[in-house]
């Protein structure tokens, strides 16, 4: 018997439910009645109070939606979702809070027990977090400090009150309500979501979060994040996301729209970590997101950066256009599946200016009954001039019945442009674990240490206080999966 | 006739038939041999608008008669061809027998031609078969070759396409090659307006190999698109693959090329490289190459890469007195090189490098 | 005989040569020295007609021909040959074909003969062995996979079989031990004669204890800013550039 299969064993003989975000949060909850119909809609926009632009906005994006069909081309493979069957709103029953101080405790308690104190006094240094409980924003932690550079961060909903100037001019400007399918769900339907601003030359003074959770029970969660950096403005941007042990399937359909002008930076971080699913692959996310940055300025950047381990299925791009001559777009990714999760995951880089240029490195684990795909598009149009890309995709397979694939797509349209692609696929070798292991390291710890240094390029990317929370994850989801 | 594969399908997402489609092909006339067909100095078989010509062609002991066609599989233009095939090459080469080089040359000048050919190579049998493939005018050439190799067999499959500026080609070519089986294959795109070679390769039998190269070297408003899948159904299998594109004026070049890995398929080793030259402001180059991997004790990687000559060395080589033409002229067949490695009969390879040379000069 | 007047060029909107003043007669050896970004990688690749260098004042007259507007490949046969700081790698180029085709073109451009393959190897077979380097160096990829030495030694080798008038070195002895630095100096000292002169490019006194220079020459900030006799090199390896800008 060869170690890994030997290990293989003895792991998968463990507890698989290793989920300890898997609880409920018992909340008394106001719900819109179930399914999708104008109707529902209109309710929407009028809870939130909106302006009738945003609400024929919705409508349209409604009236389209009905019409396409739901896209099939990734390889991922579920049952018909019962988009009638779902709740399109879901917040707790009191009114909305002014401060953390009216804030039912018993939501306090819960983001406490995920480890994102909303207390500011208790809150990690630095890091100011927008929460979203199912439809709603319930607290957002250091809005004054933030107020004081002229950072404006704040629930979506309340954006379109107090910046509707804002909110009208970049809505849609990226991602528009008719790009996809589950883009013109989610503008339909989205109910909240964070909305950032950063002024002209501010760097913003702290990192930003926002803490998705879903809750509710057959509730579909649709936000909406809309980050804008204005010339020479920087930002740093954090999301993370659990939801509870359920045995049905929840969709998540969010739209993520980043703009970023003349010098202005972008960094967004996702540590994704949705309820998988059990080991027989029963509930679990879906996880259909639509993420795309704007580089519309000179010299602007955007960097994705993202750990996923979590979600039954995740569908989603994190894209980068890059029109501005000298932007800069990247993608770092480690996407890992077991059991029987399913990720079709990559990004888009559209090179539009001058002299852009493109970075993806992507990792991804395959352990278990999983499939791990990376579908990406790197294009150069004929006026990028000097553009560059550079992209390294790695596989890693652990145990023989899961799968690893990559679709790239690589299309030049400009002879002074530069474009690399390289990719592999392997398994952990058995001399750097036998290594590892004749050092006295467990098979386990030893699986753990290889894949940690094997996602290194990509978590040093994140922001220093998530790095470590990340590398944990990894070890978390590794076990029951090793071998 | 069953319909032609439009853009809307994932496998011809580069590649639009609509031209072809425009046009109204009868089948291909009856014509005569033109006088300047090749010649090496081994057998040669000559097919004339899709039929064979006895009398430009070698007496070959391996070589028999055409039989009816039955399409099992899906591929739109295997299932054209097999609805019009009327003639086709068969060899079939004994078990143990090395049948040394043959030459087969196509020739069209008008019309639709879906010739069907078979060549079967039983166990530890060799061949190596030279292909030709040229013509004059407007005509769509719609060949399919099914290849099966037996434990132990070796094929070498060089072709050289080089048909007219004005015509339609789209090969199919399937390979099946059992246990330790070996097919060594080279391909250079050269001619056609619109050209597609489909390679589906299939190593079905433990420590088979695959070695499948290409070579396009296109200009004008040439459409060239080479796709592979290579499947690996049993362990300890092989494949190696380095296609090359060079393209100037208006050419846009695909390349499309998947690995498969089957669940059994332990201990496979695959590689595949695709590189690109574009020469001109207005060339196109479209890659998509693909992994797909259901075993886990594999090493497989793919990679590519687009770009222009690197100017760095047409300097260098001109610091040395070398004319610009000479130096870039130079870096394109040695950028080429890799690809036609697998051409190891000296004879082939002669002829490659002249239609590699021509193909620069007339540049 | 090679004479520079008033030689200014820049990269992009960047001044980096203001006005390079000088000459190197034939059968002289000259070492240009100078502090790094003083602008002498600029001079060797402005002389031997690299692109994206833009001249914007002076000229450069070699053997009565201004030579800034001759193509590289025209500098080369007009004899002027610049052994690169950083040699390219040619993957699929073999070394045996490079140096024939260039031997060929510039025996061409001169009005020789071409040399057949059998007379080509004979010849490259001497250079070689007066270089003590291996025949198989001839197989391999032109500077694919070579050493920081073998590529020096294999820009040696071009320059003995190409037998430029005017040998531009950019500091050929970056990265090399003393042994290849003998091999190279020994090379360069063999082509010494009446008819071949140098322009030894490097930041360190050393190589110049093995290729005695005629003249020193310091380039500072774009300009010669000094020059002296063999003894201004030891000057410098004592004393440092500090100052020289503004003697």
């Amino acid at each position: 018997m060869s170690t890994t299969v030997e290990t293989r064993d003895t792991v998968e003989a463990l507890s698989v439910e290793k989920y300890k975000y898997g609880f409920t949060t018992e909340i008394a909850m106001e719900e819109f009645p179930k399914g999708l119909n104008e109707e529902i809609v209109r309710l929407i926009s009028a809870k939130k109070g909106e302006p009738d632009w945003l609400l024929a906005w919705r409508l349209k994006a409604f009236a389209l939606w009905q019409k396409l069909e739901e896209p099939h081309w990734a390889r991922v493979e579920h049952p018909p979702i019962a988009y009638d069957e779902l709740y399109y709103y879901a917040a707790p029953a009191a009114p909305t809070p002014k401060s953390l101080d009216e804030v039912n405790p018993a939501l306090l308690n819960m983001y406490e027990k995920l480890g994102i104190p909303l207390n500011e006094r208790a809150a990690l240094a630095g890091v100011a977090v927008d929460a979203v409980f199912d439809s709603v924003s319930v607290a957002t932690t250091f809005r004054e400090t933030l107020a004081k550079s002229g950072v404006i961060f704040c629930p979506i909903s309340e954006a379109v009150r107090e910046h509707p100037e804002l909110v009208h001019k970049y809505l849609g400007s990226v991602v528009p309500y008719g790009d996809n399918y589950f883009a013109a769900l989610n503008s339909a339907v989205f109910s909240d979501g964070s909305f950032v601003y950063i002024p002209k030359g501010v760097r913003c003074p702290m990192e930003l979060s926002t803490y998705f959770r879903i809750n509710a029970r057959n509730t579909g969660q649709f936000e909406r994040t809309l980050i804008i950096a204005e010339e020479g403005a920087s930002v740093s941007y954090l999301e993370g996301c659990t939801a509870p042990m359920r045995d049905e399937n929840q969709l998540h359909a969010a739209v993520v729209e980043l703009v970023a002008m003349d010098e202005a930076k972008i960094k967004y971080s996702t540590v994704q970590n949705w309820y998988p699913g059990d080991a027989d692959g029963k509930g679990g996310i879906y996880n259909f997101v639509t993420k795309r940055g704007a580089c519309r300025g000179r010299n602007s950047k955007i960097s994705w950066t993202q750990v996923e381990t979590g979600s039954a299925i995740t569908w989603k791009y994190p894209s980068c256009i890059l029109q501005g001559d000298g932007s800069v777009g990247e993608f770092y990714s480690v996407a890992m599946t077991h059991n029987h999760q399913q990720a079709d995951t990559g990004t888009k880089m559209i090179h539009i200016g001058k002299n852009t240029t493109s970075t993806i490195i992507s990792k991804g684990i395959s352990a278990g009954h999983s499939n791990n795909t990376y579908r990406g598009l790197v294009k150069i149009m004929p006026n990028a001039s000097g553009a560059r890309n550079y992209t390294q995709c790695d596989s890693l397979l652990i145990g023989d019945q899961c799968g690893a694939h990559t679709v790239p797509y690589i299309e030049s349209r400009n002879a002074s442009a530069k474009v690399e692609h390289e990719a592999t696929t392997s398994k952990i070798a058995e001399d750097q674990l036998f290594y590892c292991r004749s050092r006295g390291l467990s098979e386990e710890d030893a699986v753990g240490l290889i894949v940690n240094g094997f996602c290194k390029d990509v978590l040093k990317e994140l922001p220093m206080e998530f790095a470590v929370e990340a590398q944990k994850l990894l070890a978390v989801s590794l076990e029951g999966s090793v071998g | 006739m069953t319909a032609l594969p439009t853009r809307s399908l994932e496998a011809w997402r580069y590649t639009d038939l609509r031209p072809l489609d425009a046009m109204s092909f009868a089948e291909a006339p009856a014509a005569s041999v033109p006088g300047d067909l090749p010649d090496i100095g081994v057998p040669r078989l000559v097919f004339v608008n899709g039929r064979f010509d006895a009398a430009a062609s070698s007496a070959l002991m391996f070589a028999h008669g055409f039989a009816t066609v039955t399409e099992e599989s899906d591929l739109p233009l295997a299932l054209i061809n097999a609805q019009h095939a009327q003639d086709g090459l068969t060899l079939e080469i004994p078990a143990g027998v090395d049948a040394g080089v043959v030459l087969l040359v196509s020739y069209a000048n008008g019309g639709a031609l879906h010739p069907r050919h078979r060549v079967s190579l039983g166990a530890g049998a060799t061949l190596t078969l030279l292909e030709v493939i040229k013509g004059e005018g407007v005509y769509w050439h719609n060949p399919v070759t099914d290849i099966v190799l037996a434990q132990g067999a070796r094929l070498a499959h060089y072709r050289l396409q080089n048909e007219s500026r004005e015509a339609f080609h789209l090969a199919t070519i399937r390979v099946g090659a059992a246990a330790d089986a070996a097919y060594e294959s080279f391909t250079a795109v050269m001619g056609a307006k619109l050209s597609r070679a489909e390679f589906h390769v299939e190593l079905s039998g433990a420590k088979a190999y695959t070695h499948l190269n290409a070579a396009q070297l296109l200009g004008d408003s040439q459409h060239g698109d080479f796709t592979s899948v290579v499947r690996h159904r049993a362990p300890d299998c092989s494949s190696r693959q380095t296609v090359k594109s060079v393209l100037s004026d208006a050419a846009r070049g695909v390349f499309q090329g998947r690995i498969e890995v089957d669940r059994m398929a332990q201990k496979t080793d695959g590689y595949q490289m695709s590189q690109a030259l574009l020469l001109s402001p207005t060339a196109e180059m479209d890659i998509k190459p693909e992994l797909q991997i259901f075993a886990d004790d594999v090493k497989c990687s793919h990679g590519a890469t687009i770009g222009a000559l690197d100017e760095e060395q047409v300097f260098y080589l001109r610091s040395r007195g070398i004319p610009e033409d000479t130096a870039r002229a130079m870096l394109i067949c040695a950028f080429l090189t890799e690809a036609l490695e697998p051409v190891t009969h000296a004879g082939a390879h002669a002829l490659f490098e002249a239609a590699i040379e021509t193909w620069w000069t007339g540049k | 005989m090679l004479e520079i007047k008033n030689l200014s060029a820049r990269i992009g909107d960047k001044e980096i040569l203001r006005g390079v003043n000088l000459s190197v007669p034939d059968g002289e050896i000259h070492a240009i020295m100078g502090p790094n970004g003083a602008g002498k990688s600029t001079l060797s690749y402005v002389l031997s007609g690299r692109e994206g260098y833009e001249v914007t004042g002076g000229e450069a007259i070699y053997n009565g021909q201004d030579i800034l507007a001759l193509t590289p490949e025209a500098r080369a046969a007009a004899g002027i040959f610049l052994a690169f700081q950083y040699p390219v790698e040619l993957p699929g180029v073999g070394n045996a074909n490079f140096l024939r085709t260039a031997l060929n073109a510039v025996r061409r451009a001169r009005g020789e003969a071409e040399l057949d393959a059998v007379a080509f190897l004979k010849l490259a077979r001497t250079a070689l062995k007066n270089l003590s380097m291996q025949d198989d160096m001839l197989k391999r990829n032109v500077n694919v996979g070579f050493s920081g030495g073998e590529k020096k030694r294999n820009e040696v080798l071009q320059m003995a079989l190409l037998r430029p008038g005017l040998a531009i070195l950019d500091e050929t002895d970056s990265g090399l031990d003393i042994d290849a630095l003998k091999i190279v100096a020994e090379g360069v000292n063999a082509l010494r004669s009446p008819v071949f002169s140098a322009l030894v490019i490097t930041h360190y006194q050393r190589l110049l204890d093995y290729i005695v220079p005629d003249r020193v020459h310091v380039l500072a900030a774009g300009k010669i800013v000094r020059s002296g006799g063999p003894e201004l090199a030891l000057e410098l390896e004592a004393r440092g550039y500090a100052g020289l800008e503004a003697a």
